[in-house]
């Protein structure tokens, strides 16, 4: 017999008190999950939907409350239990998956410890029985291997392979409801997929309740039963994915739907104009030096590709053996000036290294890289330092890109001083203009990075990246770490962007569905290769590879 | 990890020349005559018998000869003679190190002990008013001097109550108040750091995933927080090993025991040289081997240390980040 009200809450409100004032984190929220029932609420950050996760687990951080309504677990009242209750809840009978793979790990014990201590804490299994019971837990949780897995530290698990670790020690002692707190937005797509795929399984079989915390609609429509959308701390909207989907109420809904990449059919329009000239206009003091630039570049520039690779390989040696790794195996491709080209492929694939390669951070082993067609594979010292003026990155995780001590002005503008361009006023107002931009308020320039939300801090990081003017922008991963409405916002900007400065972008994500709203052409990497290649709608419509395939698959949403 | 060894291992020699060097040319560049002080202050002594002992212990050979011979001996463990007794220096510290070393090897201990003790119990306390008592310890341990602390403990348990003997010397019990003593200020500056490191440690996410599990507050500080925070405690406890040498001298002064401390201070105030530099060159020897196993430790406790080590062409190099903020200098 299954329980249709295994998990109540009614009227929940959670406060937290800072030292100014106490912010109602949740605001009279109700719902229920079943026995057996996949429940999903959907938000953006500060949307109240972890607090409301870590309330059932009665894991809220020391500044924050319960102070009003009812958390009913089996028909038993969670309010006022103790922690003493809570413990012996926690595990047994309510049971976690948490957001980051990255850090929800001990990362200075074996994997198999940290399995083999939930067997042990929830019944009374010894020491050896618990181990072996944890090496049939993670090969339940789908962890290939486990035995070798097991004796390894998390640092030396794949992200993918870190949260399948904590699906084990979730299920470890056959809990009645799983939270799953974003359990896989730190992950590529195709391992969502994956991950998701198998959280489902186990959540069938086993008649457990889930109750699935995500900022992406697509993922929540896919996988639940039912659908809640909370937005500052209040449920907004509730229904089937169907109901949700189809005939959204709220307003905010509505918003979700049009943000998600995966849900847009069709991607948004976007004009592109040549206005601005890459370089800076003449008698600006930001503008690259004549005599700074190669005498090749001005004939060229007119209407050349902007960057030219051909057949870059990068060999690594690998580790604790005497061979090598080709992390780019042979990759060429070309970027129109103005254009945006997409890099697409999953952790390991040869991205980043790719960029690197480009951005001249690290040497080939083979192949050419070409900036405005000049050869700069072999630049050294000074010349490679003034590359820097026509190429910049936007790093993938705002928080940490950051100098967290200065202010925003003092970021935006320290290009500029690097390069010792322009007096100190005129970098001030440079730096104004940067901020208006990319439609940040001016305030913004005397705040520090820690009091800026993360799609702010991306703001930030593309002003600064945009200050010296350069001809081609590598956008590594820049929205992963961002919700999905923020994304479509930074999307949108950096669509804006090109069009008003003529800039070109190498845009560089796991997630085909983000890739085709900007670029308007497509690469896709997999294991150092680039396995297709070509305009971006052409892929959507009739993708040729294997592993093309298995992306746009992955993306969520597209069933 | 050979090649890691092999590193350390010549930095540690070039630190122990280097102390060598330094208390040479410090001590010898003072304005004292051994040899005058050899011979002691009694009348009836020559100026001749002086210049007889000065020739006899090498005084009069020039500087670059005496500090080579006196390096070479060094190295093969001969630290010369005592200008007092004229015992072999290596002698008069190795009798005298036994004592020393329980002392301040117990001392350490007690604080390690005392100090992890505090941390835990002021993080894994559900009571806010013990916490705070606990965190105020450690500023109150740090400002008391020793030589107080040592005789305010004799005041009480030995002349008061006679719990334990007031001379340090004869077994456990005699080494109990002076350990204690010791233990003082390792104890407040371990504590410190690792309450501090212990809470940082306590807001990341693998301790909800830990609680999460069922686990108790206890268990949640002792299993997992305590070997991820205990690095910094580790530098810590390594730069501590410096003051003990220190605090040994106090305590062996205030409890009357034998050991380097009192050597030490005989040593200073007689301007007998070659003692003092032999005890600047243990001293040395213990700072380097300790952090030398400090860094050690390191990998033993950090697994991922270790890996990166393994694999020097991963991880994010510093270029990456020169590049945003280009070309500076």
């Amino acid at each position: 017999m299954t329980n249709p009200r295994l998990l109540e809450v009614e009227d929940l409100v959670v406060r937290y008190r800072t030292r100014r004032s106490v912010v109602r984190a949740v605001e009279s929220a109700s719902f229920t999950v079943g026995e057996g029932e996949t429940v999903a609420i959907v938000g953006e950050s500060g949307s109240g939907k972890s607090t409301t996760a870590y309330a059932l687990l009665g894991l809220l951080p020391r500044a924050a409350g319960v102070t009003g309504g009812r958390i009913a677990f089996d028909g038993r009242d969670l309010t006022a239990l103790p922690e003493r209750g809570w413990r012996e809840l926690r595990g047994r009978e309510i049971a976690l998956i948490p957001q980051d793979p990255g850090t929800s790990l001990n990362p200075v014990q074996r994997v198999g410890a940290q399995v083999a201590e939930a067997v042990r804490l929830a019944g009374d299994a010894d020491r050896g029985a618990a181990r072996t019971r944890a090496l049939g837990l993670l090969a339940d949780a789908g962890l290939p291997d486990p035995e070798a897995q097991a004796r390894r530290y998390p640092s030396e698990l794949s992200g993918g392979m870190r949260q399948r670790v904590l699906i084990a020690i979730a299920i470890a002692a056959r809990p009645r409801l799983i939270v799953a707190d974003e359990p896989t937005s730190a992950l590529d797509v195709t391992v969502q997929r994956r991950v998701l795929d198998h959280i489902g399984g186990l959540v069938r079989e086993s008649g457990t309740g889930l109750l699935l915390i995500t900022h992406d609609l697509g993922v929540a429509a896919e996988r639940a039963d039912r659908v809640l959308v909370m937005r500052s701390g209040a449920i907004v909207e509730r229904g089937t994915p169907g109901e949700v989907l189809s005939d959204p109420r709220d307003p905010y809904t509505r918003s979700l739907i049009e943000a998600a990449p995966g849900l847009a059919r069709t991607p948004r329009p976007r004009r592109v104009r040549l206005t601005a000239v890459p370089g800076g206009a003449p008698g600006d003091p930001f503008a690259v030096k004549p005599d700074a630039l190669p005498d090749a570049v001005p004939d060229v520039v007119a209407d050349g590709p902007v960057l030219r690779v051909e057949g870059l390989v990068k060999e690594f040696r690998a580790p604790r053996s005497s061979g090598t790794v080709r992390a780019v195996d042979d990759v060429s491709f070309a970027i129109p000036r103005g254009r945006t080209y997409g890099l697409v492929g999953e952790s390991g694939s040869g991205k980043s290294t790719t960029a690197r390669l480009i951005l001249r951070l690290a040497d080939p082993t083979a192949g050419r890289v070409f900036l405005g067609g000049e050869d700069i594979t072999g630049s050294r010292g000074g010349a490679q330092r003034l590359l820097r003026r026509r190429m910049q990155i936007v790093h993938q995780n705002p928080f940490a890109s950051l100098d967290p001590r200065r202010p925003i002005e003092r970021i935006v503008t320290d290009p500029l001083a690097s390069f010792g361009l322009g007096s100190r006023a005129q970098r001030r107002r440079r730096a104004a203009e940067l901020v208006d931009l990319v439609a940040l308020p001016s305030s913004v320039l005397r705040r520090r990075p820690a009091e800026l939300s993360g799609g702010q801090r991306q703001r930030v990081a593309i002003a600064r990246a945009l200050v010296l003017n350069p001809e081609l922008l590598v956008c590594d991963e820049p929205v992963s770490a961002l919700d999905v409405s923020v994304q479509a916002q930074i999307l949108d900007l950096l669509a804006a962007l090109q069009a008003e400065l003529g800039v070109s972008y190498l845009f560089i994500s796991h997630d085909l569905a983000v890739v085709r709203h900007i670029a308007d052409e497509v690469g896709v990497l997999s294991r150092g290769r680039l396995v297709e290649s070509g305009p971006t709608e052409q892929i959507f419509a009739g993708a040729r590879h294997a592993y093309t395939r298995e992306l746009l698959d992955a993306i969520p949403g597209r069933r | 990890m050979a090649r890691f060894l092999a590193g350390r291992v010549l930095q540690g020699v070039f630190v122990l020349w280097a102390a060598y060097t330094l208390s040479f040319t410090v001590l010898y560049a003072l304005p004292s005559d051994p040899a005058a002080i050899a011979a002691g202050t009694t009348s009836g002594v020559t100026e001749e018998q002086v210049d007889q002992l000065r020739h006899e212990m090498g005084l009069d050979r020039p500087l670059t000869e005496r500090y080579l011979t006196g390096l070479g001996g060094a190295l093969h463990g001969d630290l010369g003679r005592s200008v007092q007794s004229g015992e072999p220096v290596r002698s008069l510290i190795g009798d005298a190190l036994p004592p020393t070393l329980a002392v301040a090897g117990a001392g350490l201990a007690l604080g390690a002990l005392l100090g992890t003790g505090l941390a835990v119990l002021a993080n894994a306390t559900g009571s806010r008013r013990l916490r705070r008592t606990l965190l105020g310890l450690p500023p109150l341990g740090v400002a008391i001097p020793p030589f107080v602390v040592g005789l305010l403990l004799l005041q009480w348990l030995s002349f008061t109550w006679n719990v334990f003997p007031a001379i340090g010397e004869g077994g456990w019990r005699g080494l109990v108040l002076p350990a204690a003593t010791i233990a003082v200020q390792p104890a407040a500056l371990i504590g410190q750091v690792l309450a501090r490191s212990m809470a940082d440690e306590l807001g990341k996410d693998y301790v909800d995933v830990a609680r999460a599990k069922g686990a108790g507050p206890l268990r949640v500080n002792v299993r997992h927080v305590l070997r991820n925070a205990a690095l910094p405690t580790l530098t810590i406890a390594g730069l501590l090993v410096g003051g003990l040498l220190t605090g040994a001298i106090v305590v062996e002064v205030v409890f009357s025991r034998n050991g380097l401390g009192q050597i030490t201070q005989g040593a200073v105030s007689a301007e007998d040289l070659p003692v003092v530099q032999g005890v600047v060159l243990l001293g040395a020897l213990v700072f380097v081997t300790v952090n030398l196993a400090v860094d050690l430790l390191y990998q033993v406790l950090d697994p991922r240390l270790a890996a990166a080590r393994r694999a020097p062409g991963r991880g994010p190099s510093g270029r990456l980040a020169l590049f945003t903020f280009a070309g500076r200098g």
